[in-house]
Formats: C-alpha cells, sequence, structure tokens
C-alpha cells in the first residue's frame, strides 16, 4: 500500500531507511568481517587486513579431526530430522485433528524446548541417560536433537495442517478411500512442501547445535563442538575459515527454505508461525 | 470423523516419545534438585531442601541471577529498540522489495550462533578488528578494554542474535494490520504520526510483547556468548549451571537452579501470553 | 435528528449554487501499463446523491480513492468549491469515506471508532460526548456504544462506519461498495435508510457500486463508468428511458438492441419499418421490453404510428407479476418483451411498439 505524501509521511520514511541499513549492518558486519579475515595472512584480527591468503583454507582441508566431526554432525543431523518427522508428523496432526485427554499439556510440552534455555533440555536429558545407565556418544546427541527439534517439526507441519482443504480428504473418503489411503494419498502429498521445509530447517539447526549437545557428548565431536574446542585453546584463522564455509551453506539453505515456503503461502505467515506457537494460548 | 486407529496412530508415538524424553527428564530434574552429591561424587537420593537453601543464602547465585537479568532486560530493550522500527519500514515502506528485505533478516537467524559469537569475539579483541581499527584511524590511543570480557561484549553480542528474533512476532502483527485501517484513519483526519500512535501501534502490541519474551528468555538462559566474550565479570547464570554439571560436580545444585530457571520462564511465558490476549482484538 | 448540519440545510437545493461543491477536471490514472482512469471530467452539486456505477475494472473505485485521497491523479484536477483538493493529504480534506469492509479499529469501542476523527482534531471532550451519541442514535445504534466492533454483526458495523464518518460533518461523504457484503434483504432495507439519512443529513453523497438496481434505486444522479471513461451522467429516469450508448441501455434494465439502415426517410430493422427523420445511414435502436406491447384485439388494425408485427414465442420466463417473453420474428429476429403475466398464450403473437420508444444510441466501440 502507497502511504499518502506528505511531508511528515515521507521525512518518516527516510529516517527509517537509515534506521534499517544501520541495523542490517549490525546484522552482517560480524559475518562479513569473519570472512574477510579467513582470507587474511596476518591472523583473526588487526586492521586494515594483510596478506591475502589461501592458506588457512588450504590448513582447513588437511585438518582431519574437523572433517570427522562434519562427518559426525551430518549423521547426527539426518537421524535427528528422521526421529523428530517421525513423531513430529503425528503430533502436529494430533493437535490439529484429535481430542484427547492432556492435549494442552501434550502441546506445551512439545514446543517448550523451542523456547526454554537448551542447556535445561540438554541437561535433563543427561539425568535421564544417567538414571537409565546409558553411555553417552553420538546417540545419545541423536536423541537430544531429535527431542528439541520435534517442536520445529510440528510447528511447520501444523502451520501447513491449516491450510490444506479439508474438503479434499472429505472428497477423497466421498470416493471411497478409506482414512490410510487418504492419508497417503491426500495428506501427506499436500504437506510434502511443509514437510521438505522443516526437514532443511531441521538440519541446519542439528548441525549448529550446541547447548543440548554440551551435556550429552560422548567421545565423537560434532562441528560446533570440535570448534568449540579449539576456541577454548586459542583463535586461529582456520576457525575463520570454517565459519565461512557454515555460513556459505546455511545461507543456501535458509534460502532454498524460504523459497519453499514462498511457493507455498504468504510470507506473514512464516513469521506469525515461528513465533506464534510458543506463545500460543490454550 | 477419523477411525480410532488413525487416531491412536498419531496421538500415541509422540506422547510416548515426550513423555519419555521431556516428562521424566523435566521430572528427574525436580527430583535431583532436592537430593544432594557425596564426597566421592555419587549422587545421594536422600530429599531436602538443602540445595534451595544454599541458592538464597550464598550471594553469588542471587547475585549472577540478577546481573543474568539485567543484561537481558538490556538485550530485549536493544533488540525491540532495533527490531520495531526495521519491521515498521518492512511492512509499511518497503514495497516490492519487502521480500527480499525478509529474507536478509531471517537469514542471520539460522546462521551458527556459535559462528555470531566468534566473529565478535575477533572484532572487539585488544587486538581484534575494532581495536586495530580505531588505532589506525588514530581515534584512540590504546585499545579500549571494556570492548571484550565485560557485559558490554554480552549484550552486544546478544543483542545482535536475538534481534531478528524479536522482528519477526512483530512483522508479522504488523502485517496483519488491514491496510483499510490506516486509510480509515487518514481519512478521518489523523497524520501518519497519530495513526501509528492510535491505530498501528496498540495493534502491534500483542507481537511486541512475543518479540520481547523471547529476546529476554533466550538470552537469560544463554551460556555461549557469557563464556566466550563475558569474561569474569560476565557470567550468567547458565555458566553456573554448566560448570556445576562439569567442573565444579554438582548436579542436584545445578538441577535446583535449573529448576528455578524453567519456573521463572514458564512464569514469564504465562504472564506474557495472559498479557498478549488482553491487548489482541481478534 | 437533524443538528448534524446545518450548513447543509441551505444546500439542499440541487445546483442552485454557481460554484459545485466537487469538480473533477480530466482526471486520468494507470497502473504501470495499465490505463484504469482515461480524462474524467465531473461534477457533483451540493446535497445530490451521486452514484457512480460500474462492472469491476471500470475505475469506479480507483476514482473514488482519488477524491478520498488515497491514490494521486497522474493528470488532471480535483477543486472542492473552487479550491484545489488533489493537492491535499487525505487527513486535511474534509472528505471522509464508508469502506466496504467498514475498517473499523478493532481495539476501541463502538462510540470511541465514531469519535475517532473528533478526537485526532482535539475537540472539547464534551462536544465529543454530544456528538457521538447523536450520531449513534441517527444510525440507531446508541445501545452499543461500548461494545467492540468483533462483536456486532455484519450491518450494524455498517451503520458504525457511517456514524463514524457523518459524525465529522463532512463536506462530501463517499461511500465504498459499502452494501456490497450484505445479504439481500438486509440490502434493500439499507439503502431505503441510507437514502433518508442522506435526505436528513443533508450531505452530498458519492456512492460507487456495480448493482444498476441500487444505483437506481438510490441516486439522484448517475455516473457510469466503463473501462475508465464516462459513458452518460444522468438522473435514473433519463439514463433508463435514453440511454446514449448501447452500453448504457444494456447494463442499466435490460432492453433489445435493433440494428437498421435509414434509407429516404425510413428505417429498416430487419422486417420491421417505420418513418423517421434522420439521415441515411445505420442506426441503432435501444427498445425496452416492456414497451412491446402484446395486441389483444384485432380491431381497428393499427393505429397511426404504431409498428406491428407477429412473432413466434420461444421462451417464457415467469417473474411473478411480469412475464419475459423471448420471441422470433419471421427473418430470425429475437426480441424480449415483458408483458403482464398470464395463464394461456398462444405461440404466436401480434405485438406492436411506438416508435417513439425506440431511442437511437450510440455503438459502444471497445477500449484498448
Amino acid at each position: 500500500m502507497e502511504l499518502p505524501m506528505s511531508g511528515t509521511g515521507r521525512d518518516k520514511s527516510g529516517w527509517l531507511s537509515w534506521h534499517a541499513v544501520i541495523v542490517f549492518g549490525f546484522l552482517y558486519l560480524p559475518i562479513v568481517t569473519l570472512i574477510v579475515y579467513s582470507f587474511n595472512g596476518s591472523g583473526v584480527g588487526g586492521f586494515p587486513p594483510r596478506n591475502l591468503t589461501l592458506d588457512w583454507y588450504r590448513m582447513l582441508f588437511a585438518d582431519d579431526a574437523i572433517w570427522t566431526s562434519v562427518l559426525n554432525s551430518v549423521l547426527v543431523a539426518f537421524a535427528a530430522m528422521g526421529i523428530s518427522l517421525a513423531f513430529g508428523i503425528p503430533a502436529a496432526l494430533a493437535l490439529d485433528r484429535a481430542n484427547f485427554p492432556g492435549k494442552t499439556l501434550f502441546r506445551r510440552l512439545v514446543l517448550l524446548p523451542l523456547i526454554l534455555p537448551g542447556i535445561i533440555t540438554g541437561l535433563s536429558l543427561l539425568m535421564l541417560f544417567r538414571e537409565a545407565d546409558v553411555k553417552l556418544s553420538l546417540l545419545t546427541i541423536v536423541l537430544g536433537h531429535g527431542t528439541a527439534l520435534i517442536s520445529v517439526a510440528t510447528t511447520e507441519v501444523f502451520a501447513g495442517l491449516q491450510k490444506l482443504d479439508r474438503a479434499q480428504e472429505e472428497a477423497s473418503l466421498d470416493l471411497g478411500a478409506n482414512y490410510w489411503q487418504t492419508f497417503w494419498r491426500v495428506t501427506i502429498p499436500n504437506l510434502r512442501l511443509s514437510i521438505i521445509g522443516a526437514a532443511l530447517l531441521i538440519f541446519t539447526l542439528s548441525m549448529d547445535e550446541i547447548a543440548v549437545s554440551f551435556f550429552l557428548i560422548g567421545r565423537d565431536n560434532t562441528l560446533p563442538l570440535e570448534i568449540w574446542g579449539r576456541l577454548r585453546r586459542g583463535i586461529t584463522p582456520e576457525i575463520n575459515a570454517i565459519s565461512s564455509i557454515i555460513f556459505i551453506f546455511s545461507l543456501i539453505a535458509i534460502v532454498i527454505w524460504y523459497r519453499l515456503r514462498m511457493s507455498a503461502d504468504g510470507k506473514t505467515e512464516i513469521a506469525a508461525e515461528l513465533v506464534e506457537a510458543p506463545a500460543q494460548g490454550d | 470423523m477419523f477411525s480410532r486407529a488413525y487416531r491412536a496412530a498419531i496421538t500415541v508415538p509422540p506422547l510416548l516419545w515426550v513423555a519419555i524424553f521431556l516428562l521424566v527428564p523435566y521430572a528427574l530434574l525436580f527430583c535431583y534438585s532436592f537430593w544432594s552429591v557425596s564426597a566421592t561424587q555419587t549422587i545421594v537420593h536422600s530429599w531436602s531442601l538443602d540445595n534451595y537453601r544454599e541458592l538464597i543464602h550464598v550471594h553469588v547465585y542471587l547475585q549472577t541471577l540478577f546481573r543474568s537479568m539485567w543484561i537481558a532486560a538490556r538485550v530485549t530493550v536493544f533488540s525491540l529498540l532495533l527490531g520495531y522500527p526495521l519491521a515498521y519500514y518492512l511492512s509499511f515502506h518497503a514495497g516490492n522489495r519487502k521480500d527480499l528485505f525478509y529474507q536478509l533478516v531471517i537469514i542471520p537467524l539460522w546462521v551458527s550462533y556459535l559462528v555470531r559469537a566468534y566473529a565478535w569475539k575477533t572484532i572487539l579483541g585488544s587486538d581484534g578488528v575494532l581495536n586495530t581499527l580505531l588505532q589506525y584511524v588514530h581515534l584512540t590511543k590504546h585499545p579500549l578494554e571494556f570492548l571484550l570480557y565485560s557485559p558490554f561484549a554480552v549484550v552486544l553480542t546478544l543483542t545482535h542474535i536475538y534481534t531478528p528474533f524479536a522482528f519477526l512476532p512483530i512483522y508479522a502483527s504488523l502485517e496483519h494490520i488491514p491496510r483499510n485501517l490506516v486509510e480509515a484513519s487518514h481519512d478521518l483526519g489523523a497524520s501518519p504520526f497519530q495513526t501509528f500512535w492510535r491505530v498501528i501501534f496498540p495493534l502491534s502490541i500483542p507481537g511486541v510483547l512475543a518479540g520481547a519474551t523471547f529476546a529476554f528468555v533466550l538470552s537469560l538462559g544463554d551460556f555461549l556468548a557469557p563464556l566466550l566474550l563475558g569474561g569474569p565479570s560476565g557470567i550468567m547464570i547458565s555458566n553456573i549451571v554448566v560448570s556445576l554439571f562439569g567442573a565444579a560436580y554438582n548436579w542436584p545444585l545445578g538441577a535446583a537452579i535449573s529448576l528455578c530457571m524453567l519456573l521463572l520462564v514458564l512464569g514469564l511465558l504465562f504472564l506474557s501470553e495472559s498479557l498478549e490476549k488482553k491487548w489482541s482484538f481478534r | 435528528m437533524s443538528t448534524m448540519t446545518s450548513e447543509s440545510e441551505v444546500g439542499k437545493e440541487k445546483r442552485d449554487t454557481a460554484t459545485p461543491l466537487l469538480a473533477v477536471h480530466n482526471v486520468a490514472k494507470s497502473f504501470g501499463k495499465n490505463p484504469v482512469l482515461r480524462d474524467i471530467s465531473l461534477e457533483i452539486a451540493q446535497g445530490e446523491f451521486l452514484t457512480i456505477l460500474g462492472e469491476s475494472g471500470s475505475g469506479k473505485t480507483t476514482l473514488l480513492r482519488i477524491i478520498a485521497g488515497f491514490e494521486s491523479a497522474d493528470s488532471g484536477e480535483i477543486l472542492m468549491e473552487g479550491e484545489r483538493l488533489d493537492i491535499l493529504p487525505p487527513y486535511r480534506r474534509r472528505v471522509n469515506t464508508v469502506f466496504q469492509h467498514y475498517a473499523l479499529f478493532p481495539h476501541l469501542t463502538v462510540e470511541e471508532n465514531v469519535g475517532y476523527g473528533l478526537r485526532v482534531a482535539k475537540l472539547p471532550k464534551d462536544e465529543i460526548t454530544t456528538r457521538v451519541e447523536q450520531a449513534l442514535a441517527m444510525v440507531k445504534m446508541s445501545a452499543y456504544a461500548k461494545s467492540k466492533p468483533a462483536k456486532i454483526s455484519g450491518g450494524q458495523q455498517q451503520r458504525i462506519a457511517l456514524a463514524r464518518a457523518l459524525v465529522n460533518r463532512p463536506r462530501l461523504l463517499l461511500l465504498d461498495e459499502p452494501l456490497s457484503a450484505l445479504d439481500a434483504n438486509l440490502r434493500r432495507q439499507m439503502q431505503v435508510e441510507l437514502k433518508s439519512l442522506q435526505r436528513e443529513v443533508g450531505i452530498a453523497f458519492v456512492f460507487v457500486t456495480h448493482d444498476q438496481e441500487e444505483a437506481m434505486v438510490m441516486s439522484d444522479r448517475i455516473a457510469l463508468l466503463r473501462m475508465g471513461e464516462l459513458e452518460q451522467v444522468a438522473s435514473p429516469r433519463e439514463i433508463y428511458s435514453r440511454p446514449a450508448t448501447a452500453y448504457t441501455a444494456q447494463f442499466i434494465g435490460h432492453t433489445n438492441l435493433l440494428r437498421g439502415e435509414v434509407k429516404a426517410g425510413v428505417v429498416r430493422c430487419g422486417s420491421l419499418d417505420w418513418p423517421v427523420g434522420l439521415p441515411d445511414g445505420p442506426v441503432l435502436y435501444s427498445l425496452r421490453p416492456e414497451k412491446v406491447r402484446v395486441v389483444k384485439s384485432m380491431v381497428g388494425g393499427p393505429g397511426v404510428n404504431v409498428v406491428r408485427f407477429r412473432a413466434h414465442v420461444r421462451h417464457r420466463a415467469f417473474h411473478g407479476s411480469t412475464e419475459l417473453l423471448r420471441v422470433e420474428c419471421v427473418d430470425g429476429l429475437k426480441l424480449s418483451v415483458r408483458t403482464a403475466a398470464s395463464e394461456q398464450r398462444p405461440d404466436d403473437l401480434e405485438l406492436e411498439f411506438s416508435p417513439e420508444d425506440a431511442v437511437p444510441v450510440r455503438e459502444s466501440e471497445e477500449r484498448a
């Protein structure tokens, strides 16, 4: 909508656009700095950057420990994705369609990890594993991520369900398909975009997860924990290099996710879902 | 409409998972907070309020909690100050670039937290980009020490991380405002500023509350930024919890603190929700 | 009740003031490459009820929004009582709008909604309270003063939107299809109420609709808009009985369009002919179905100045008190005839009409 022309209207717009520039600068400057300095021969700090070099990237690619941790992270991410979707999709369906005792409690529980500090989820699971005498390993990390990220799957799929036209399912039943057939032939295909979007998001979040992983780690490191360990020992531009690569991948993942959502529904809905779910009342 | 088998299939698995991996752990959290740890580092299952007494009587815990809340409060205020005008600009002034700008805002959100915190560390250090830049242009002679390893660094970094979180619900609520209300307000003689104050802002309050809640709760429970950038003066409550589960080895005490955090967060969520309901006009 | 607008009582006689209330001069507007309004010129008199009538896409809403100030014209100007209106932002115009979906503020009560414009103008509290009370009483919604818009029905919201606009005593009230969201019965009721309200209050109303019946019922004048241009601006009676173009004739009510050729003072339309005082050439006539009469008795033959012919009834549509017949003449010419409903009717009928009821109309060209 065009705001009508007027003196105050235009001035306001000018001030607002400057503000927007500043905020975008604030959001992106650190990342840009990071990337720039990953090519800096003289290390992570110091201005201005000199000695353009690819050394740090070379070092990075020769660093086995990092790549092992990347592999671990990828495995964990896929597994977590599986768990989150396997339990998150039914959860969304249940919240949307079924009425059962404890539904409200269930909804709050499922969405809690989204807003609760990650360490609480992490350490409470740690206590569970300790009491159950389960040794800490990549498996425990998988269980932790899966649990924490069910809320993401549920939120995305739930939003997708709101867009689903019930009449389609009713038409399917009317034409002779039973509930299971309708589920696989009509419901799931309609939720395809939501599910893919959720999967992408879960994967990305799992790759970056620290708070929960911190408590549940065994002998094998995930990528964030590997980086974290190195940070304790000292900063090297190699970390800049891997960070830049992480940034590029995250960027690609999120842009794909966004495009998927755009083709499904309006922008407002995303912003709304991402935050309304945990803040929703009864 | 749905058969019992279908309903069972979509409710039981998620319920089970959530019960095992969320409900039980939180229950354990509750239990542990009343137990204690023996000299030989085993968990003693004897019930007492000792942990809670310690929290109240030993100053450092309450002190750190209040410092954490103070940091969280500042982060919240700054995130809102940065996020609201940005959301307003996108919603009302960005025209056909709205889509692009929206993507630009959510991208940093999903790029690794660790990467972004690390970036600030490289910028704020005494040999970091900012200090050397200031010295390079002769604005300062010596590195500014307060930039890193201080509450300032923590607030700055957390604001950077959580401004997009604050932005999202505000943007969503602004987008939900029917544009004909703005026109009606102008039609009735209100200038753009009066329209903002009397119509737009009141209708965006639920979004502001949600954004503030997110920023506050998430920064309150943050442990990474203080650990990387906080130094001794920037320690937050989660760091204490983490060390109690690590080197300081007192899980029960850590559980007690976590339980308090959990209750605090739940309380804030509840408060925020009721306020949002009061201010929502649907 | 009429304490609302004392100054407009004077202006109740239409078109007796030298300066029109609103003058639109050569307004044009395009959205991108799409021309929505081309060269519109129109005058609105004090206290008149003018309807801008048109199909969707005709530009009627855009014209209204330009007058309100939510869009600006690409060219042309608008004057209110002689002074430039189009250079003012909407919040400085003495014009108020009733929006299509009412646009009531959800966070304010009904009376806060109605008083909004007065509060913005910083009028004294007592005056605001009094005027709001009057406005609510005028639309018969006093009982709902403390309710929120979400709690009242569509029809009630519409009245509040009306009160909210009128309480500001605008010089001109714009109504953007305010009745389109109401069901048929409520709509008819509101048409009557709106019309009498306008009479009572004496303010000029500019009403936008696509419903030609609505326009006919309510307006002092109708401005028919087609694809961005004004087809005709006239009173309902005039526009009905003397349509200027084929489009007008067909859009308003039903009509028969007869194509004919004039030669030596006689026009020939298929098998029909009658004398006319027109130069040679093609001609197009609009003949209203109710002007074609069924001949009851053959006694005495056709009167002077009557065109009589035979036709075969193809289709009868029962409309309660009348019937609409589709008839076909020997040469294949098809006509619609509206006549009193009757149980029995022979298949072949003798029909007649008076030549003066065949109104010549201009062709309506396709526009780019």
